[in-house]
Formats: structure tokens, C-alpha cells, sequence
């Protein structure tokens, strides 16, 4: 396989996925630049969740490359590799520990050792405690640290998902949908928290909220059928013809 | 540390320990030193009994910390219980020697009666008790880690897995079942004369059995603690809660389930081997697949993801069976049984003691509410 190095952090290149016949990823090429944060748009059915299973190496593209940090080929290797090489994933459905306390949710999900064999010896550092603390204030749930992750309402979960991801000190994070559900104040907290957030790391943000991703105010690429349609910032791609056919609506 | 104690023994786990420990001496207390006219002695059948019990305990142990907490359901584990058996029937075998009804100093009688010249491979080493005490653990340990490498490496969850547990204690029946499996086909292995020296139908030794049995359970007991409250711990649950979200966190989730699916086989083996030389036999019957299903039904009676709910619900469950099935009513137990398991998922599925922990957990949650609450308005 002729993998060219780049100084993307994220190298997608004529990739496609097919499930019985139908081809959710058709010939998709996307480059992320280090630093970067993205926003992808589309349609229902448009590749997006598939993209992201590819990426997460959920799901084994048929064709195509995806190359991480210029060398790593990601299609080789499998979910458990992708998230121990810095790239962390936020579902689209909140989906959080709902036995474990909302701390433990944290401890889960902090950067350390995943053997199994250091896990039964497991003890938690200082270190450890004051970075639970940190990410606590962060996520706005040190009041609730004590308490089930599944007793919490929609918004809290998606927040604790998203300190979940910054836990793991991801280098590059994929947030599928982020503000679905939430209220206005909790969307544009959300935006705050997301701009916060890529400071320090890359982001690819998949939603269909447009005044969210408006008020991200980054690169976006609209998709369909499995390809990228459209790339630009927000005014260009919203004024593409085509975007406005088949995504946004006359 | 690595295992810090008060962590693994919290109250109840004391209180489940003592307990435990209490039976161990009381019994065989009751049955060697109270003279049989005395209204407290424990008879030696009822020794044996309780001794019974106390292996489908460390059984139903054994399924709780897989299905509770990791939510790997299996319905076959009575095949590791049943390999554990054999393992510690044919060391039983091997001390009859000359005493047998055919008096052939090396091969049990069922092998002279089906005309075996010489003793399979498989049976060498048999005598020797350290031996056989290995095997008890390495030979449902080793089926437990290839049956899993395979089933959790394919990503087999949920009923597909229970379904080929089943399939593989069904497989093994059929097999232990042919005579010319080496293992006494359908009439399995009994008529043991002693173990380490000592006549398995003596009162001491039944005695000492129990007690051996309590020890195992409360060993089993204390380990099954210290994996799942460490972070070890954690990880199954949450494997057991999101198994995708576990593996997108960095987790190699079928290392884990390999582990603790192997060390629960390994603590069903024990299980069996300390129940065969109790109760004078094993069968081929043992790795029926009702049998399984029967440990899971304990389990769930005492409460999923507790261990103590598990031992409860093995105890309860058969204490039922050896009443209902020696009356009047032996002929519907079954159905009872089955009764039984409809009204716990119905009405109890949290089980006896996840029921009273929720009842419990719930009451502290309402008193913290109303003091903090009394707290706020005491601060205006």
C-alpha cells in the first residue's frame, strides 16, 4: 500500500465502505490539519457515522487509506488501538456508564495503563485525583461526582462524555452530534467548551444544528452519498447550490 | 498496597465471611461431638447435604462474577463444575486399587468390565492427589481460555454466546456419555473408598469435607472481592453496561472477559471436585444442560452482581429442592422451578439481596436529601 506521508493530522484518501450493495462511504478523501477544528454537515444517510466508525476502526474500509499524524496507517488496526494512539470518540447517543458514579466514569476513561494485569493492582494517584478534579469544574459536575451517571439528565451526560474524551487525552477528538437535545444556553456552553477544547487538540465535529455549527465558525464540509459535496467556510458552503438541493432546503 | 483490605471487606462482606466460618465449625461441631439422642446433633447425611449446598454456592459464585458483572451469560458452566468433578472422581478411583470387584491393582473395574489392557494416558498421574489437584483447576481453566479466545476474540455476545456454552456442555454429555471415552460412560465414576487415606463415608471425613467446602467458598468469596472492587472491577461493569464505549476508551475488552472467564471456570472446577467425593459420584448427567441453567436460576433468585446474593440464592434454591422434591410434591418441581424464575425476572429482578441493597441505598439517598435540606434552611 503506497501511503504518502502528509502533515495532516488526519488523512482520509478515495475511501470507500459498502454494506450489502450500499455504498455509505463512496471514494471519500478528507484531510484535517493539526490544530484544526472541523464541523461536518450532511444529510441523514450521508456517511457521516460510517466516516467516524472507519476512523475509530469500527468499521474495516474496503477500499482507501486513513493515515493519522502523516505514518499510522489506522485501517490495520482496531478500536481499542485507535483510542490507546490519541483518537477519542463521543456517540452521538450519550452513552456513559450509567452504574458507575460519575467519577468512576472518570477513572475510566483517564489516560493509564489498560491491561488488565495493572487494572487489579490499580490504585489512584494524587496526580490522578487532581486531574478528576479539574475535569470535574471543567464539565460543570463536581456537585454531582458522588452520584450515577445514570441519574443524570440528558446534557449532564453529554458533558460527562465529553470529559470522558479530554480524560483520555485524545490528540484528536470526533464528537458525533454534541448538542442534539440540549436547550439554546446549554448548545452555546457547548460551543464554548468545544472552542476551549481546541486550543490544545484537533476536533472533528459532526451536526446538523446549523446556528451551533454557525456559532463554531470554523471550516466545514458538507457530505453526501459518501462524499464530500461541498467544503468551505460556513457562508460558502451554505451558498452552494447543490448544499441547498439537498441538504438545507430551498 | 495493593489490595486494600477495608476496600475488599466492607461490613457485609464480614458479616457473609463470619457467617461462613460460623458453619464451618458449628456443623461438624454439632455432628462429632453432640451424641446422636441429643435434639441439636447434626446427623452425617445432613452434613453431606449442607456440604452440597455449599459447592453450588461457589458455583453459583463463580456465574456471578461473570454474568453480574461482566454480562457474560453462561449456560454451560456446569461443565467446568462437572470437569473439576471428574478430575478429583478419577484421583477417587485410582486410591481403590485392589479393593474393586475385580481386584486389578491399576485399572478401575469399569475399565477391566469393557476389556481395557492398560490404563489410558490420560489417567496416568491420577494417583497422586497434588496432581489431581492441578487438574481439577488446569483442565476447565485451559477449555474455559480456548472455548473464550475463540468466542470473545469473534465478538460473540449475549444469547449467540449462552447459546454455544450450551452447545459445548450438550457436546461433552455426548461424549462422556460413550463408553469408549475412558471415563465409565454412563455409569460414571463411583464406589470411592478413601481420599488422602481417609474413608469418604466416615463421619470425620465428611465433617472435615464441609469444613473444606466452607474454606473454598469463603476463599472463592474474597478473591471474587478483591477483582471487583479493584478498577479491574470497573472495567467489567462497564464492558458489561457499554461494550463498545469500554473498547473505544482503549480497553482490550476480550482480554478482560478471557480473564475472569477463565478464573470463574477454574472456581467451578473446585466447586465440582469438592462436591464429588460428598456426594459418592459423577455422572455424565452433571454436564446436562437443565443443570446450568439451574446455577443461573440461583444466581438470579439471590441477586445478580452482590456474590452474596449468589451464595443466598444457591442455598435457598436447593434447600426448596431437597424439601419439595422428597414430599408429596416431587413431581411438580419443575415447575416450580420454573414458577420460581418467571416470578424473580417479574417481580424481583434485582434479586433478594440486590433488592434489599437498592431498599437500603434508596433510604440513605432520601436521609442525605432531607438533611441537607434541614442543613439550607437552619443556614437562612
Amino acid at each position: 500500500m503506497d501511503i504518502r506521508t502528509t502533515t495532516s493530522q488526519l488523512y482520509l484518501d478515495n475511501v470507500s465502505v459498502s454494506f450489502d450493495g450500499f455504498r455509505a462511504l463512496n471514494a471519500l478523501s478528507l484531510a484535517v490539519e493539526p490544530g484544526e477544528m472541523r464541523a461536518i454537515i450532511g444529510p441523514n444517510g450521508a456517511g457521516k457515522t460510517t466516516m467516524m466508525d472507519v476512523i475509530t476502526g469500527k468499521t474495516q474500509p474496503d477500499e482507501g487509506d486513513v493515515v493519522f499524524e502523516g505514518s499510522i496507517d489506522l485501517t490495520r488496526l482496531d478500536e481499542a488501538n485507535i483510542a490507546n494512539l490519541g483518537i477519542g470518540r463521543k456517540f452521538q447517543k450519550p452513552t456513559v456508564f450509567d452504574m458507575h458514579s460519575v467519577e468512576d466514569n472518570l477513572v475510566l476513561a483517564i489516560a493509564a495503563d489498560r491491561r488488565a494485569r495493572a487494572n487489579i493492582k490499580w490504585t489512584e494517584t494524587p496526580d490522578e485525583k487532581s486531574r478528576i478534579d479539574r475535569l470535574l469544574e471543567t464539565i460543570r459536575l463536581t456537585p454531582a461526582r458522588g452520584r450515577l451517571a445514570g441519574s443524570l439528565s440528558h446534557g449532564q451526560k453529554q458533558w460527562l462524555e465529553i470529559g470522558m474524551l479530554l480524560a483520555q487525552e485524545p490528540k484528536l477528538l470526533l464528537v458525533d452530534e454534541p448538542v442534539a437535545g440540549m436547550t439554546d444556553a446549554e448548545t452555546h456552553q457547548t460551543a464554548e467548551l468545544l472552542k476551549e477544547i481546541n486550543r490544545e487538540k484537533t476536533v472533528i465535529v459532526v451536526e446538523h444544528d446549523m446556528t451551533f455549527v454557525r456559532e463554531l465558525g470554523v471550516k466545514v464540509t458538507c457530505l453526501h452519498e459518501g462524499s464530500v459535496l461541498a467544503e468551505g467556510s460556513i457562508d460558502q458552503v451554505s451558498a452552494n447550490e447543490r448544499v441547498i438541493e439537498v441538504y438545507l432546503g430551498r | 498496597m495493593a489490595f486494600p483490605l477495608i476496600r475488599v471487606l466492607d461490613r457485609s462482606s464480614l458479616v457473609f465471611l463470619a457467617l461462613v466460618a460460623a458453619a464451618a465449625v458449628i456443623v461438624p461441631a454439632l455432628n462429632l461431638l453432640l451424641p446422636e439422642t441429643s435434639p441439636l446433633h447434626v446427623p452425617t447425611y445432613l452434613v453431606a447435604l449442607f456440604g452440597k449446598y455449599v459447592c453450588y454456592a461457589l458455583l453459583a459464585l463463580s456465574i456471578d462474577l461473570i454474568w453480574g458483572y461482566c454480562g457474560i451469560l453462561s449456560l454451560g458452566h456446569g461443565a467446568f463444575f462437572a470437569l473439576g468433578g471428574y478430575a478429583m472422581g478419577m484421583y477417587l478411583m485410582r486410591q481403590i486399587g485392589t479393593r474393586g470387584v475385580y481386584a486389578n491393582p491399576i485399572l478401575p473395574d469399569f475399565m477391566v468390565f469393557l476389556n481395557y489392557k492398560e490404563l489410558p494416558i490420560f489417567w496416568y498421574g491420577f494417583q497422586s492427589f497434588p496432581y489431581a489437584l492441578l487438574m481439577i483447576v488446569l483442565v476447565p481453566g485451559v477449555l474455559a481460555f480456548v472455548f473464550g479466545w475463540f468466542a470473545f476474540r469473534s465478538r460473540v455476545t449475549g444469547v449467540y454466546l449462552s447459546i454455544i456454552t450450551q452447545a459445548m456442555t450438550f457436546a461433552l454429555m455426548l461424549g462422556f456419555f460413550r463408553n469408549n471415552f475412558g471415563f465409565g460412560g454412563n455409569n460414571g465414576l463411583t464406589d470411592f473408598k478413601d481420599i488422602l487415606g481417609f474413608n469418604v463415608q466416615a463421619q470425620g471425613t465428611r465433617a472435615a469435607l464441609f469444613a473444606a467446602s466452607c474454606v473454598a467458598l469463603a476463599l472463592g468469596f474474597v478473591i471474587c472481592r478483591a477483582l471487583v472492587t479493584s478498577k479491574f472491577g470497573k472495567v467489567l461493569v462497564a464492558i458489561r453496561d457499554a461494550e463498545s464505549r469500554t473498547r473505544f476508551l482503549g480497553y482490550r475488552v476480550e482480554s478482560y472477559k478471557l480473564f475472569v472467564f477463565t478464573l470463574s471456570a477454574c472456581m467451578a472446577g473446585v466447586a465440582g471436585a469438592l462436591y464429588v467425593p460428598q456426594v459418592g459420584i459423577i455422572n455424565p448427567s452433571e454436564f446436562q444442560p437443565a443443570n446450568s441453567i439451574e446455577a443461573v436460576i440461583w444466581v438470579a433468585v439471590g441477586g445478580r452482581g452482590t456474590l452474596t446474593g449468589a451464595v443466598l440464592g444457591a442455598i435457598l434454591v436447593n434447600y426448596a429442592k431437597t424439601t419439595f422434591t422428597t414430599g408429596m410434591l416431587a413431581p411438580y418441581w419443575l415447575f416450580l422451578l420454573g414458577g420460581l424464575f418467571i416470578a424473580v425476572t417479574l417481580f424481583l429482578p434485582r434479586g433478594i439481596i440486590g433488592t434489599f441493597n437498592h431498599w437500603q441505598q434508596e433510604r440513605l439517598a432520601k436521609r442525605d436529601a432531607v438533611s441537607s435540606e434541614a442543613a439550607t434552611r437552619a443556614a437562612e
